[in-house]
């Protein structure tokens, strides 16, 4: 292994290593707000631990996990595909664009929890409801970014490509499509983040079956093991899923 | 000792060693070196890109610690602090945007706790003499870079140093607005009475300022020769027709071709 | 008004004038939505009556309080955290995940240290903004042009005096975003809370009129904070816009 290798990973265990410590940092100050607060208002790490090996794989949690899940997925796909259908036409159309960019961004930071009865009113108690409200928080940040995106790519890309004679395809293909990218993606892995909030936030209103159903039934039965359970394997989701749309996101910006 | 005699500054024995960092050996920047800068005179350094010019004045300036040797202002040693009575003009645009431009000049005078009367009139005076009264209520982004450089000049100015250290202040300008800052910087030098270090890696413009010139050679960076230019006192750019101008700079550009080659990894042979 | 804010303006209008319509047509079934103009002759009186007063009060209170909690010790920890990088790589991947979940699922835990006062929903605000005005100010300290520390040195100010009088002011439009962020996420993280957790405010008053059928009512208080909302981040951008000029930047 050669010298720069070799302190490449002395780094890489070094950030490990510090971040391992914050983490048992962490654990000692829920340790010591357990003692604070009771048992009964906070459960410590230890009985937390006990429940989340038996409540990880059992039905209830399997059940409920699925069912959020598969909202979740539908939601993000209308988002996803909503957000960058917007995007791309206002970026793309400047008159557009011009015109609706402040909307968006006044509508982006409406707190869409307010919209919350009127889309339980539209669609009633059902799954299409959760799924809209999910869909509703995801559609604002990837089409803003996207709509960045794509305002930004330099105009001499766009020239070189006509010098170029490409044809309308390639153009998007060949050039704006790998110019974008990496924005396009930061937009998707924020779209990521706040879908999967709405989702959750969705059933923990009105809702008897998902993740966010099982965290409010246990705010209410004060059953904080299954709580702080639930919340760590949210927590690990969405910080694999991040990691992973940060990556891509970094290897596209290598590449432009 | 008369005071007349004594150097404003001075470097003995000094090396400065740039520690190693996880993945990369240490970097031998400068040294060593000994020299001497005079009262009054306007001194030029010029060398090759990496050669540490840089490094050099801000080691006179106290922005960095020697490795080895002692740096030495005004007969006091300098350690890690920049000593009362320097001022410095760096490459970078360093005026606060948020500030006007009167309030860039008088930022420094103001924290020393000058007079308000004094202030105003050291400002004035400074932003007059850089040609930017009309500016005063300007902020930065409405200027050019050229005229920003001057807003930091005059902030500079302001200070009334003893010692103006100017690390290649004109490198982001264009060739022409190089030329002409060259003649502010004379007029400035003149002005003032300070002495003034200029780091420089335009030959031409180290040949037209200055009294002295010390050719740097690349990494480690050691002075190869100091030329005398013997220049008057009341000199502008059109020195540059002078016969002695066409010798000095080729005095130079013999000293330092070969080292230019060596910092870019070229070996004085291989080129044909 | 410039072309473009015409034609933004006509959008709007044509818009909302499109919802009264299809109310007022039966193309809307008037128990799932009612007419805008409905929405604000529900509004008017119910402002007028003073009855919603401390519903407002403690909202529009729980929010500022948060908001300005978070700005002051979102600045404050951001300062302390880029001065020490290896703090900062070892909390990256915990700020690249805050967000994930719900902060509020600690709420029994802060009703047991707080009892039932407004604590708990400003500590909710406060741990949803604080990280956002920490990840701005880092960001902002980042931007701060590496010639302007060696400027401060020159002038030979202290540390404090640095952060102060050039560090601050150079990182402003940033600091001033993760203001603009700080303020709507404690808005939104403070009436979920409200809405979820039927604890008092406006976000109460909605679920009970949910809750109650009375949509009028409902919708009335919606478009409360949807007027609150959008006023409180237009000025907040329009001041933006103004600093930013000055600056010539360009943030948003």
């Amino acid at each position: 292994m050669n010298r720069a290798r070799a302190s490449a990973v002395v780094g890489a265990t070094r950030r490990a290593t510090d971040t391992l410590i914050i983490a048992i940092a962490v654990l000692l100050l829920w340790q010591g707000l357990a003692r604070v607060a009771g048992s009964t208002a906070l459960a410590g790490p230890g009985p937390t631990l006990t429940y989340f090996m038996h409540f990880v794989p059992s039905q209830r949690f399997a059940v409920n996990a699925l069912s959020t899940t598969l909202t979740f997925g539908w939601a993000l796909i209308i988002a996803y595909g909503l957000g960058l259908a917007i995007g791309v036409w206002m970026g793309a159309h400047r008159l557009s664009g011009a015109v609706g960019e402040p909307i968006l961004i006044t509508l982006y930071s409406i707190p869409k929890i307010t919209l919350y009865p009127v889309i339980l009113l539209i669609f009633g108690l059902t799954v299409s409801g959760k799924v809209a409200f999910g869909a509703i928080h995801g559609i604002l940040p990837v089409a803003l970014l996207t709509m960045a995106a794509i305002r930004n790519i330099p105009p001499v890309y766009l020239k070189s490509a006509r010098a170029l004679h490409l044809s309308p395809w390639q153009t998007i293909v060949k050039v704006l499509l790998p110019a974008t990218l990496p924005e396009v993606v930061a937009g998707l892995r924020i779209g990521f983040t706040v879908t999967l909030f709405g989702v959750l936030l969705s059933e923990m209103f009105a809702s008897q079956h998902g993740l966010g159903f099982l965290i409010v039934n246990d705010m209410a039965l004060l059953q904080t093991e299954e709580m702080i359970s639930i919340a760590v394997v949210l927590f690990v989701f969405a910080a694999v899923a991040n990691a992973l749309l940060l990556w891509i996101e970094r290897r596209m910006h290598r590449r432009v | 000792m008369a005071a007349a005699d004594a150097a404003h500054a001075s470097l003995s024995g000094v090396t400065r060693v740039f520690p190693g960092t996880a993945g990369h050996p240490p970097v031998h920047a400068l040294g060593p070196i000994d020299f001497e800068l005079k009262r009054g005179e306007f001194f030029a350094v010029v060398g090759p890109s990496g050669c540490g010019k840089s490094t050099l004045l801000e080691l006179i300036a106290g922005l960095q610690r020697p490795t080895e040797g002692t740096v030495a202002f005004e007969g006091r040693p300098v350690s890690g602090e920049v000593p009362d009575g320097i001022g410095v003009v760096f490459q970078e645009d360093a005026s606060f945007p948020w500030l006007t431009v009167y309030d860039n000049a008088a930022f420094g005078v103001r924290q020393n706790g000058v007079a308000a009367e004094e202030v105003r009139r050291r400002v004035d005076d400074a932003l007059a003499f850089m040609g930017l009264k009309d500016f005063a209520r300007a902020y930065p982004a409405q200027l050019s870079g050229g005229m920003r450089q001057r807003v930091c000049i005059a902030r500079t100015l302001v200070l009334q140093p003893h010692l103006i250290l100017l690390d290649e202040p004109f490198g982001a300008l264009d060739a022409q607005t190089r030329l002409l800052m060259g003649d502010e910087v004379l007029r400035l030098w003149r002005r003032t009475g300070a002495t003034v270090l200029l780091i420089t890696h335009a030959l031409d413009e180290a040949a037209m300022l200055s009294d002295r010139i010390g050719a740097m050679s690349a990494r480690p960076g050691r002075f190869m020769d100091i030329i005398e230019t013997g220049w008057p006192r009341e000199r502008d750019s059109t020195i540059v027709s002078e016969a002695a101008f066409g010798d000095i700079t080729g005095r130079l550009w013999e000293n330092l071709r070969g080292e230019s080659l060596k910092s870019l990894g070229i070996s004085d042979r291989a080129v044909e | 008004m410039t072309r473009v804010g015409w034609i933004r303006l006509v959008v709007i209008v044509a818009a909302i004038a499109a919802l009264e319509l299809a109310c007022r047509a039966g193309f809307i079934n008037p128990k799932v939505v009612i007419p805008p103009s409905e929405m604000a002759s529900a509004l008017v009186p119910l402002l007028a009556s003073g009855q919603i007063n401390d519903d407002i009060a403690r909202t529009l209170g729980v929010v500022t309080l948060a908001a300005v909690l978070s700005v002051v010790f979102g600045f404050a920890l951001g300062l302390l955290i880029h001065a020490l990088p290896r703090v900062r790589e070892a909390l990256d991947p915990y700020f690249a995940t805050y967000y994930a979940v719900p902060v509020f699922i600690f709420y029994p835990v802060m009703i047991a240290i707080f009892g039932f006062s407004p604590w708990p929903i400003v500590l909710i605000g406060f741990a949803t903004a604080v990280v956002a005005m920490i990840i701005a100010t880092l960001n902002g300290l980042d931007r701060v042009p590496r010639v302007l520390t060696k400027v401060a040195r020159v002038h030979r100010l202290g540390t404090l005096a640095t952060s102060l009088k050039l560090k601050l002011p150079a990182a402003a439009p940033y600091l001033f975003t993760g203001i603009k962020l700080s303020v709507s996420y404690a808005f939104v993280s403070v009436i979920a809370a409200e809405f979820i957790l039927s604890s008092a405010g406006l976000g109460r008053e909605i679920a009970d009129a949910y809750n109650d059928f009375n949509n009028r009512r409902m919708y009335a208080l919606i478009l409360l904070l949807l007027v609150i909302a959008s006023v409180v981040n237009s000025a907040l951008h329009a001041w933006d816009i103004r600093w930013a000029k000055r600056r010539g930047i360009t943030t948003a």
